[in-house]
């Protein structure tokens, strides 16, 4: 294992100091947590919004806190889910009394966790309510869940409900939203090179050197198929036409896309995978309302991509051009 | 029967000597079907209860069992913190200020327990998880009008052998479907140690 780390067991929390180093204008971290909220929270009048999970998935979650999307950010170790004690301290830290709504991953692990912190926060008398994102359509039992995994599109859902919430939406509003972006949105990935947990210090899985895995998880968890590689045209068709498969779009149907680099690809071979994923959804007569090809969701140094589509109406649309100071998703 | 703080903070320093004993062994279960950290995460979880409730004067065992479950939330992580810190919570909250528990509180909070266990991990029995321990346990006891140790520890034994045969239907294992068959549930196994350890601590007492 070769990183640029200094003790494995300490890569969250050097992460996080050089992260608030970073951003001090946008974000700062609670002292003796693993939470990164924003600088001025709690937000006078305004719901809350926490996020977070297991780290390794930079810039998720701690890049999307910041005016106009995520109020609190709360690291796990490596790929684990972060405790309940934590949870409940980024939801004490952002709620303004208007409530606080939880956007969650799909994986048992992280509902658990999630779950006990709302309890412990109603307890306090905090309003808490909760949404899950299940946007991976790879796998419909995966290794981690009951149902489909939460990947990249979890992104959107901060988006949009961060704007919801920015603009003076009420708890149900803001959960209405982020209901309404996981219902519109999927993706799937694929991997081409498998990534290393530093405190395991080997891969979490291995692929032979021509070989291939479609709708691969966040976590390496299997995916659908192995198989040798092919074209980055084959490749973008295929994760393209299996989103498109679920998500059932009518001709004219409006959509925003996400291609997603998982860590250890290149920027040029995500827009040489946007081309053809243009191509697809244009010759289907789906108009791409805007684009995001980069680094969202990742798998430490896992190359790969995921390809996420999320289907637009009018209301979406304007959450999705609102201004955002996060680091990770400026607009 | 009777469960006072000096045998509750017994009960848990034999749970984390057998959890510390046998770390890698539950590691190992846990890598043959789950994603194999199961011995790490509850020996770090134990070693903190055993430095806690040792650290502290208490004046009533649910305030002990409360603090079990508080730092078993904060220091196991994963699936497993919030399936033994919600066992610990509810119960501490069903017995919520009692000096000591009797047989009927303590039979009534297990089965509390078992409720949040089901509740938290949207489980039920035959799934192979640590339902598969609890629930039979709680079944045995209310047959029982007053505590066995060498019955509850055979039937906790019994119950965690059984998980070999079954099939996961919950957690990471899941996955896996007829290949989880064949393996222990590590779940199981953790709560084994538990109970066979308050069996062990209410004997000595009788």
């Amino acid at each position: 294992m070769k990183k640029i780390i200094n003790d494995p067991n300490l890569v969250v929390r050097d992460m996080l100091d050089g992260f608030v180093a970073a951003y001090p204008r946008e974000v700062r971290l609670l002292p003796g947590t693993t939470v990164i909220a924003r600088v001025d929270a709690p937000a006078a009048n305004k719901v809350g919004l926490v996020s977070g999970g297991g780290s390794g998935h930079e810039p998720a979650h701690a890049g999307y806190v910041g005016e106009g999307m995520l109020d609190a950010a709360v690291a796990g170790e490596v790929f684990t889910s972060p405790t309940p004690d934590q949870v409940l301290e980024g939801i004490k830290a952002v709620d303004a009394g208007e409530g606080v709504l939880l956007v969650i991953k799909n994986y048992t692990g992280d509902v658990m966790n999630f779950d006990m912190a709302a309890e412990l926060a109603e307890a306090e008398g905090i309003r808490v309510e909760q949404v899950i994102v299940n946007d991976d359509v790879a796998v419909e039992d995966s290794s981690f869940t009951t149902g489909r995994r939460g990947i990249a599109g979890t992104v959107f859902v901060h988006k949009l409900a961060g704007a919801k919430a920015e603009a003076g939406g009420t708890l149900a509003e803001v959960k209405a939203v982020a209901e309404k972006t996981v219902k519109n949105v999927r993706s799937i990935g694929m991997a081409i090179t498998p990534c290393t947990v530093p405190a395991a210090r080997t891969p979490s899985f291995t692929l032979e050197e021509n070989e291939i895995e479609i709708g691969i998880g966040i976590h390496g968890e299997p995916g659908i198929e192995r198989k040798a590689i092919v074209s980055s045209d084959d490749i973008a068709a295929e994760l393209t036409e299996k989103v498109l498969d679920d998500l059932k779009l009518e001709t004219g149907s409006e959509v925003a896309v996400m291609v997603n680099g998982l860590g250890g690809t290149p920027e040029m071979e995500l827009y040489i995978v946007n081309k053809k994923v243009n191509e697809i959804l244009t010759s289907k007569g789906i108009r791409i309302y805007d684009t995001f090809v980069g680094e969202y969701m990742t798998s430490l140094e896992m190359a790969g991509v995921s390809v996420t589509l999320l289907k637009l109406d009018d209301e979406l649309k304007e959450l999705l051009d609102a201004k955002s100071k996060a680091p990770a998703f400026r607009c | 029967m009777e469960l006072n703080v000096a045998n509750t903070v017994k009960w848990m320093t034999l749970a984390n000597e057998k959890i510390q004993e046998n770390k890698t062994y539950l590691t190992e279960l846990d890598q043959a079907i789950g994603d194999g950290d199961h011995g790490i995460n509850m020996a770090r979880g134990f070693q903190e209860v055993e430095a806690k409730i040792t650290a502290t004067d208490y004046d009533n065992v649910s305030d002990l069992l409360k603090d079990v479950s508080m730092t078993l939330l904060s220091k196991v992580g994963g699936a497993a913190g919030p399936l033994y810190g919600t066992a610990f919570l509810k119960l501490s909250m069903a017995v919520k200020g009692s000096e000591t528990l009797d047989f009927p509180k303590f039979k009534s909070g297990l089965a509390e327990a078992l409720a949040g266990i089901k509740q938290r991990g949207k489980a039920e029995k035959g799934e192979k998880t640590l339902v598969d321990v609890w629930e039979p346990l709680v079944d045995y006891l209310n047959g029982q009008n007053s505590f066995n140790a060498a019955g509850f520890e055979s039937v906790a034994k019994e119950a965690m052998e059984a998980t070999k045969d079954l099939e996961a239907k919950k957690g990471r294992a899941a996955y896996l479907r007829e290949r989880s068959i064949g393996h222990l549930d590590p779940g199981s196994v953790s709560s084994f140690y538990i109970f066979s350890s308050l069996a062990e601590v209410l004997k000595e007492g009788d």
